[in-house]
């Protein structure tokens, strides 16, 4: 018994090697000057002071092996560059809530300038995150949110009730706004799904689309297989099904496969959130029309431009501030430290190829 | 029997004992159809659409990888083994085949570098488990972990589109030949070679022996080390196929893409009647197991059950099957004992 436990430790340890080893560090640019020692916290904001050179950010993803967030992240660490600074991506290999507390830690310790989380429990990471903000650490929290009061800035990706009502609109343009329609999520308890999806529901209420009617929400998990299967499901138990909007990554591109390969292409529309790399093959043989998502690249870069303008004092994510975000061009601080990136954008057969993540 | 003067009734007795170990285990598989029959006449009941041509189309596609890893798993489990990493394999070897298919290899290379993955991690087990005597619980549990670190070592974040891959794979993936489509021929001619020779060559039968008494298999001449080497080698080669059979049903790939199916599989092949303490049961069975579990989980979505049950349902099933074959393998145990002691 002592020697099978001993065993499964080693292997487990093994594996946090490799796994660890193989993503800790992705990218570091290299800057034109040695790092700068942490600035001590203004407490006044002074939007004309000039962003420090040298500063030292590091982005902390869910987990290091998530598509979606390499692309933010690798954007942000490119924008870094444009400041003179360095940054790089450390993170875990699974997105459990406490998986991130170590690296807090570890970066706290290395004295960066400011961390950038997407939080994969927005109460787990508070402690860590308050005790690198009493040294000194700027906090940027990205495409998931920590806690307010244990960060300086969100940068959300496009406002809830955007996301969810664009997605009603993007339907109805195309199936004439008539008929039943169903939506494919990702599991019950996500958070940001079941947002959208009450938005979705509240815009349906409106009167110019009475004649649409949810007909069912079903959930696949982001697995392809039980995605597959529910889209099945889906088709068969409403024959008369005219749209599906699934918000999820994983969903879209799973439900277009099927759909591609089957009698209900060109029947029924498909449409939601999808990576355009994801979707081509879909949009090129005609089983989607069009679907959105907002631009994960510009997320990264206004989240390191965010970073960086805290860290030199330009902002300090009180409400009414205004951040100059490089090629983005200028952004609000809202309400609760939020800074919002813009609308999704809508990706079509005639722009697609101009993007490539 | 090569002796006229052997007395003619041990040799019937054992005949029939045989019958009888055989008939009680056909009718597990029997059960297994009765069930499968049920189910989806109750169902197509509901919505006719459920047994509409793209219905059918639809629970083979969904059946043939979750059948290919079952046929796999079964021969090891037969040998009173375990095998936890196929979900790994399938993972690794879907993104690795992506990306070279990705970087413009043709697909024959692309297949035969899938299978050639598999075959590796499956000697590595078959190695470990057989000769290094290691727990196969523990070697496999290892390698699960190892496996999938190498595949994010080498996706790195990535993900392989649909878009990448050479038409050829996306079509093997939803194409059919005769109405039939390619995932559930493929797995079809797989079992039924598998099958063929279980039952038929006395090596295949060996494999039953080493899972029924390992010693006495050994006693018996029987090659232990080299049929158990055999049959990691077999499910990782199956394993390798699958990942290469995933990457062309679903296009869209990263580094862990079957995470958990190793948990899928096993309950597959449990609920398809193959004895998990080994010696018992047939690739058939197994297959059987998987269309089972996948006509459930569709049916489930068809007759818009609450998604929250599927898992439960399994489990159920799981805890059946089990209960089952114990009451059969005491039943059958007794009624041997009773005619050895009578006849």
């Amino acid at each position: 018994m002592r020697s099978i436990r001993m065993v499964t430790l080693t292997a487990l340890l093994a594996l946090g090697v490799a796994a660890c080893g193989g993503g800790t560090t992705k990218d570091t640019v290299s800057s034109a000057s040695p790092a700068a020692p942490a600035s001590s916290a203004a407490a006044k904001a002074d939007p004309n002071a000039p962003i420090k050179e040298g500063l030292k950010l590091a982005f902390l993803p869910k987990q290091i092996n998530n598509p979606y967030e390499t692309i933010v992240d690798k954007a942000g660490i490119e924008a870094a560059a444009e400041f003179k600074g360095e940054a790089k991506e450390v993170g875990p290999s699974d997105a459990s809530a406490s998986s991130q507390i170590s690296y807090i830690n570890t970066l706290t310790q290395q004295g960066h300038d400011a961390i950038l989380i997407a939080a994969n429990d927005a109460n787990a990471v508070c402690g860590p995150l308050q005790e690198a903000r009493a040294k000194g650490i700027k906090i940027v929290s990205y495409d998931s949110d920590a806690a307010p009061e244990c960060r300086d800035i969100f940068i959300n990706q496009a406002s809830s009730e955007e996301v969810g009502r664009s997605q009603v609109k993007l339907l109805a343009d195309m199936i004439g706004s008539k008929g039943e329609i169903a939506i494919l999520s990702a599991t019950a308890n996500a958070t940001n799904q079941n947002t959208w999806i009450e938005f979705m529901k509240d815009e349906l209420g409106k009167p110019e689309y009475k004649d649409m009617k949810l007909v069912k929400v079903a959930y696949g998990d982001d697995d392809d297989q039980k995605s597959f299967t529910e889209t099945q499901g889906l088709l068969q138990a409403y024959p008369d099904l005219k749209g599906i909007i699934s918000p999820t990554t994983v969903g879209i591109s799973a439900a277009a496969r099927y759909i591609s390969g089957s009698k209900y292409k060109g029947k029924v529309v498909l449409t939601g959130l999808g990576t355009p790399n994801q979707m081509r093959q879909f949009v090129k043989d005609k089983t989607v029309e069009k679907f959105a998502l907002w631009n994960p690249k510009d997320l990264g870069y206004l989240a390191s431009f965010a970073a960086a303008a805290l860290a030199s004092g330009q902002i300090t994510g009180a409400e009414g501030e205004t951040l100059k975000a490089g090629k983005l061009g200028e952004r609000t601080i809202g309400a609760k430290g939020e800074i919002i990136l813009g609308p999704p954008f809508t990706f079509e057969a005639s722009n697609i190829d101009e993007f490539d993540f | 029997m090569t002796t006229a003067a052997a007395p003619p009734e041990p040799a019937v007795r054992a005949r029939s004992a045989r019958n009888l170990v055989d008939l009680v285990f056909r009718a597990r598989e029997l059960s297994l159809v009765i069930a499968l029959a049920a189910l989806v006449a109750i169902t197509a009941g509901v919505n006719g659409n459920f047994l509409s041509g793209q219905g059918i189309e639809d629970i083979l596609l969904n059946t043939a990888i979750l059948a290919l890893l079952a046929v796999g798993q079964s021969l090891v489990v037969i040998t009173r083994n375990l095998d936890l990493s196929v979900g790994s394999v399938v993972g690794l070897v879907a993104f690795v085949t992506g990306d070279m298919l990705a970087s413009g290899w043709g697909m024959v290379p692309g297949i035969v570098l899938g299978v050639a993955i598999g075959a590796v991690c499956g000697l590595l087990n078959g190695l470990l488990v057989s000769f290094c005597r290691v727990p196969a619980l523990v070697v496999t549990l290892g390698t699960l972990y190892v496996i999938q670190g190498v595949g994010h070592f080498i996706a790195h974040g990535r993900q392989i589109n649909a878009v990448d891959l050479p038409p050829g794979l996306l079509s093997l993936g939803n194409g059919s030949v005769l109405g039939i489509p390619y995932l559930p021929l493929i797995t079809l001619v797989v079992m039924l070679a598998i099958g063929y020779y279980l039952r038929s060559y006395p090596s295949g039968r060996e494999f039953y022996a080493i899972g029924s008494s390992p010693e006495a298999a050994g006693l018996a001449g029987v090659p232990v080390r080299r049929r158990i080497l055999v049959a990691y080698l077999v499910s990782g080669c199956l394993a390798g196929l699958a990942g290469v059979l995933w990457l062309a049903r679903f296009g869209t790939v990263i580094a862990d893409s079957a995470n958990g199916w190793e948990l899928l599989v096993i309950s597959a092949v449990v609920v398809g009647g193959v004895a998990i303490t080994g010696g018992v049961g047939s690739v058939y069975g197994a297959a059987l197991g998987a269309l089972l579990l996948t006509t459930i989980g569709s049916a489930l979505v068809v007759l818009r059950v609450n998604p929250f049950w599927q898992q439960a349902i399994t489990g159920a099933l799981l805890l059946l099957a089990i209960s089952v074959d114990r009451v059969l393998a005491l039943r059958v145990a007794r009624l041997l004992r009773r005619r050895s002691r009578h006849g």
